[in-house]
């Protein structure tokens, strides 16, 4: 409970996927929903693609955005949501690994 | 997510409301949820978990599999009186992750030097509250020991039902606020929910063993919310 009392309405990202929204843009969000061992962002934390690739937010420190992103497009076309898992133990590891050795679980929808 | 929801979700953050957004990872369906609707079985009793902790997280409820995505607004604490209690407090406070401002109109007591750091208001409760209302998520403690200046902010307290509303002074002390009060028309179990004499009962003797048992108290208040003075069950205090 680190934040301020208002909202932080410029860096917010369920505010900025509502304002992409508002513009007419599809919107991705993702979110962080199980997390094991050592993770940088706690359960529960948004990042949001708008159809242009913009992204705002995280789930991790920068470790796999960029993965979550190039998922979201794919979500943005089919609109059928997904669950992404990212770790040390997974294949995918090689690619985009959680370098502190943690486990994510990572929703990825479409908005509408 | 539905967009209708994502519009409603911001609008109850905005608002400084408990609000949670709860997706069935079956069917990807979503939906909002505030504190206090009524939700039946297992889901209610998580979703009632989750409001009281503040924590997020992947719950299987009546044979489903459900994320509960939890939105608490940050607690704040409006302390009345810039103290050498409140001196102690400030710092204590933000170290648990609480915002802390401090209302006092006497100036040479709410002076810049002695509170660096903190968001301070020299003036009267009644002057700064229409600008910054309290609401359910602060916790209000009055500390000057002046009815002039404790009062108004009590009764601004009790009115926006604040989550914790705490006042210094002995039982003689606190027996004449609760007359007064109760002249302005305070009701007996409005009054009941003062903590008085302020603080959680641990022999504080000094300023800052005060304010240890009046961040205490508040944090107490916070966590056991709507469970009239239950404590939390072992092991979800976070």
């Amino acid at each position: 409970m680190s934040e301020t009392t208002v909202l932080d309405e410029a860096r917010d990202p369920l505010v900025i996927a509502e304002n992409w929204m508002k513009d007419g843009k599809a919107v991705a969000i993702a979110t962080v929903m199980e997390t094991w061992g050592s993770a940088p962002r706690p359960v529960g934390s948004h990042l949001v693609i708008n159809e242009d690739a913009d992204f705002e937010g995280s789930v991790s420190g920068g470790c796999v955005e960029g993965a979550v992103v190039a998922e979201a497009m794919d979500i943005l076309d089919n609109g059928e949501p997904k669950m992404l898992e990212f770790g040390v133990a997974d294949e995918t590891a090689w690619r985009v690994g959680l370098s502190c050795g943690g486990r994510i679980r990572v929703y990825v929808e479409r908005l509408g | 997510m539905d967009p209708l929801n994502l519009k409603k979700l911001n609008a109850a953050r905005r608002n400084r409301q408990a609000v949670a957004l709860v997706t069935s990872i079956a069917d990807g369906r979503d939906r909002i949820v505030h504190e206090g609707d009524p939700v039946g079985g297992e889901l209610g009793e998580a979703l009632a978990r989750a409001f009281r902790s503040g924590k997020s997280g992947m719950v299987t409820a009546d044979g489903s599999e459900f994320f509960i995505n939890v939105h608490l607004p940050p607690a704040r604490i409006v302390v009345i009186g810039a103290v050498h209690i409140s001196q102690a407090l400030a710092p204590m406070a933000k170290i648990a992750g609480f915002d802390i401002e401090i209302i006092d109109p006497r100036t040479a007591f709410a002076s810049p030097e002695r509170f660096e750091g903190v968001t301070l208001h020299a003036d009267w409760p009644q002057n700064v509250l229409p600008e910054r209302p309290f609401d359910a998520w602060t916790a209000v403690a009055a500390v000057t020991h002046d009815p002039k200046i404790d009062d108004p902010a009590l009764e601004a307290a009790l009115k926006a039902d604040c989550f914790y509303i705490g006042a210094l002074g002995s039982r003689k002390t606190h027996a004449r606020r609760v007359e007064r009060l109760t002249e302005a028309g305070f009701s007996a179990e409005q009054l009941g929910r003062i903590a008085a004499p302020i603080g959680l009962d641990i022999g504080a003797a000094s300023p800052a063993e005060i304010a240890v048992a009046v961040l205490a108290q508040i944090i107490r208040a916070l966590r056991t919310r709507g469970l009239a003075g239950q404590r939390a069950p072992k092991g979800e205090a976070a």
